[in-house]
């Protein structure tokens, strides 16, 4: 369980879904905070469900107020980049460079790319914990609920 | 860091002495943290890399309740960690609120790595910037900070209490090396600050106690500073000692320690600018301290002081002064003792300046303004006549030009030429009615001078060498200095603003943030002149940007200055840590002299002493958000384009 569990985690890295920054909160986590990385990123999803929808009011405006979109994917982007969100990450990127030349229509391009990123991710990540769950400090093998 | 001497010590003992000097003999376990971010997920994450760091942490998600937990623990909390975007308060102006009124190390935090912000912070006093994500290695080490600022402040302690070995020490090297090597000739560049510190904290508990409480901190407000420089010139640099200083100064309530502290800073700015002289070549124009005539004003990038002269509103001194310091610039490196010079310089120049962007169209380059900031930066060999018919020009220009530089300050920017004093002024007369400009003018000759010096600080500090950095520790030491040039141009009965102002809080030319707070900073300069009292609010606005209205900082300035104490010392430490450039001395001289040309807004408003420091702050942020772009682009050049002086 453990190997599929580490093999499962190996290729959300290869695929590009997290970056370094998952290691650091896994560092993270200890005896005392044994789910820690599910927590903040339970924590995250929860949050950004707000950011998203600031977004998404923000691109059904017109005209399009860039720098109130910048400063929102700003705020987005930072807090995926404290997950690892790799992906979410790149398209946040990608969203600040088209508000900055004004491209209103990459910016809505890209933020339904984005979401997509971001919706594939917590799919992966609930999966993911949800198997840690079982493997984890926990030494018997629970049944998913 | 060889940081090891601290850790060394705290492990000896076994109790933790948390509470006093915030740091535990486990040091940097148990260090105190606040944190302060909207980002739910980031906090949490920062408050489990900092519990695993075993520090004590507290969490926030909001700024005003940030500083609701400082306020309420005064002596609670060893570093705050703020992130800059926030809903409720910029992360920068909180960063300002603290340094002003609790003097904590501060780090800013951000997604946001682009220069600009990255300056922003330096340029407010900040410790250092993390740029998110934030990793754990990033977070180990932010004891340092709290090390550091301790250590000046101990240094200070030390000054005190070793007295004589100290003056001796300083004689023996007048110009040590950048580090604040006061404590001891020994202590070259390393920890025997913190050994010192040490030692301290073994001899006596009421020293520790006393260290690590908040310290009344003296407020180098521009007339105090001109004291000090006038009693360092009277000394000579290299002979100067806090002892003697103090003896020539004869300011009541003011400890050789205090004086030993300021010397140390003013000796890195001095040597920062000439180092930064060189590298400016925007400042060419401005150095030359002698009469040059005006054809030399050519030199000056844009600068068009004959212009000016011609105007009739800039008396000839005052232009050849500003060529002198254009020129001098340009060909020779400011000596350490321009800074000196510049300081009555820059309130001379200031005025000036003030004309020429009135004269001159806002779209003058910004070198203009670097040009004349560079006078105001550089210590130019302007003799006190050149100051103080420079000055008394100023004044005159001052009137007018407070209300030129607020348009042209408003219309600054970044890429506006206009002087910074202009800007200053401007930003400060922009707050202020027209009317009350004029007014002002006589008092706020100094706040424009303030202003402009601290754009001059900056400016300065860019011209010769930009360096962000040094801006930050300059800002702080702006602040200083605007004081004592109060106290010069006082002292000379040149500077009409500076005397009526009293306050002279001018940001000492050391504020190389002043510059970069130019845009941002009217309100600083303002506050700090009003006061009249060597309180250096203003410095202490300078150096935290005191973006709020300078009517505001008029009031603010009384309050300030006790924060200006504070600030003026986590400048200090700032600069100590961070000279980078003369240069930024130059700006920081600059600034001085500058703000009591400019004459404050507080001058202008002397009524008006209740200026909030939220206005300040908010007038401040504006004014970044104008200048930035200008500040950070050039260091040395911000805010002040001479762009008015036509050559």
């Amino acid at each position: 369980m453990q190997r599929q569990l580490a093999t499962m985690k190996q290729s959300l890295f290869d695929q590009g879904y997290l970056d370094e920054q998952f290691v650091q909160l896994e560092e993270l986590q200890d005896e005392v905070n044994p789910n820690f990385v599910e927590e903040v990123v339970t924590l995250y999803y929860r949050d950004s469900v707000r950011l998203v929808q600031n977004l998404e009011q923000a691109l059904e405006k017109n005209p399009l107020d860039f720098s109130k979109l910048d400063s929102y994917m700003h705020q987005f982007k930072g807090s995926s980049s404290s997950i690892g969100a790799k992906k979410v990450k790149i398209e946040c990127t990608q969203f600040r460079e088209y508000c900055r030349t004004g491209n209103g229509e990459g910016c809505k391009r890209t933020f339904q790319q984005l979401k997509k990123e971001y919706a594939t991710l917590k799919k992966k990540l609930e999966v993911y914990f949800q198997f840690a769950r079982q493997v984890g400090p926990v030494e018997k093998a629970r049944r998913p609920k | 860091m060889d940081l090891g001497v601290k850790p060394m010590s705290y492990t000896s003992s076994n109790v933790s002495l948390k509470s006093g000097d915030g740091v535990s003999d486990m040091f940097p376990a148990g260090l105190r943290v606040l944190v302060v971010d909207d980002d739910p997920t980031c906090l949490r994450i920062l408050e489990k890399m900092l519990k695993n760091c075993l520090y004590e942490v507290t969490t926030c998600n909001r700024a005003e309740l940030a500083l609701k937990f400082l306020r309420d623990n005064r002596n609670g909390y060893d570093v705050v960690i703020s992130d800059v975007h926030m809903p409720d308060m910029d992360g920068f102006k909180l960063l300002e609120h603290i340094g002003l009124e609790m003097d904590l190390p501060v780090i800013m935090m951000s997604a946001d790595d682009s220069k600009s912000v990255v300056m922003k912070g330096v340029t407010h006093g900040a410790c250092d910037y993390l740029i998110k994500p934030v990793r754990m290695e990033a977070l180990k080490n932010i004891w340092q900070h709290v090390v550091r600022k301790k250590k000046y402040e101990f240094k200070d302690k030390d000054y005190e209490q070793s007295g004589s070995v100290d003056e001796l020490d300083r004689q023996q090297k007048p110009n040590n090396n950048e580090d604040l090597d006061y404590s001891s000739s020994a202590n070259e560049g390393n920890w025997k600050n913190s050994k010192r510190r040490k030692e301290e904290e073994d001899e006596g508990d009421e020293r520790d106690d006393s260290s690590t409480l908040k310290k009344p901190r003296v407020v180098w407000s521009v007339e105090l500073h001109q004291q000090f420089v006038t009693a360092v010139n009277h000394l000579g640099i290299d002979k100067a000692v806090p002892k003697k200083i103090l003896e020539l100064m004869n300011v009541p309530g003011l400890t050789r320690e205090n004086v030993a502290s300021h010397l140390q800073k003013y000796r890195l700015y001095l040597r920062r600018l000439s180092g930064v002289q060189h590298q400016n070549g925007l400042t060419n124009s401005f150095m030359g301290p002698s009469d040059m005539p005006f054809g030399q004003m050519s030199s000056l990038n844009g600068v068009d002081f004959q212009a000016l002269a011609a105007s009739g509103q800039l008396p000839p001194q005052s232009l050849a002064t500003i060529q002198a310091a254009a020129l001098g610039r340009g060909p020779t490196k400011s000596s350490i003792p321009l800074p000196l010079v510049d300081q009555r310089n820059i309130f001379s120049f200031e005025n000036p300046k003030a004309r020429f962007v009135e004269s001159q169209s806002q779209s003058q380059t910004q070198q203009h303004i670097k040009q004349v900031n560079l006078l105001h930066g550089i210590p130019t060999n302007m003799d006190s006549k050149q100051l103080a018919s420079l000055h008394q020009s100023a004044q005159s220009f001052n009137n007018m030009n407070m209300h030129n530089h607020v348009m042209q300050m408003s219309g600054q920017g970044q890429g506006q030429p206009q002087s910074r004093s202009q800007i200053l002024n401007e930003i400060n007369v922009s707050d202020l009615p027209s009317s009350s400009s004029s007014s002002v003018i006589s008092q706020p000759v100094l706040s424009q001078a303030n202003i402009p010096t601290s754009f001059l600080g900056r400016n300065g500090i860019i011209a010769s060498l930009p360096q962000p950095s040094t801006v930050v520790d300059f800002s702080s030491q702006t602040t200083d200095f605007a004081g004592s040039n109060n106290n010069i141009n006082n002292n000379n009965n040149n500077n009409n603003s500076f005397s009526s102002k009293g306050s002279g809080e001018f940001v000492p030319s050391y504020d190389v943030f002043n510059d970069l707070y130019q845009n941002n900073r009217p309100q600083d300069w303002r506050v700090q002149n009003v006061q009249g009292g060597l309180d250096v609010s203003p410095s202490v606005l300078v150096q935290q940007r005191f973006t709020t209205s300078n009517q505001k900082s008029v009031g603010q300035n009384r309050g300030l200055s006790v924060i200006n104490n504070n600030i003026n010392k986590t400048a200090y430490s700032e600069i100590g840590q961070q000279i980078n450039s003369s240069l930024s001395d130059n700006q920081l001289r600059i600034k001085a002299e500058r703000l009591p040309d400019m004459g404050f807004q507080n001058g202008i408003f002397p009524h008006e002493q209740h200026f909030g420091q939220e206005d300040l702050m908010s007038a401040f942020l504006k004014q970044q958000q104008e200048g930035v772009g200008s500040v950070e682009n050039e260091f040395g050049f911000d805010g002040y384009h001479l762009d008015n002086l036509p050559v």
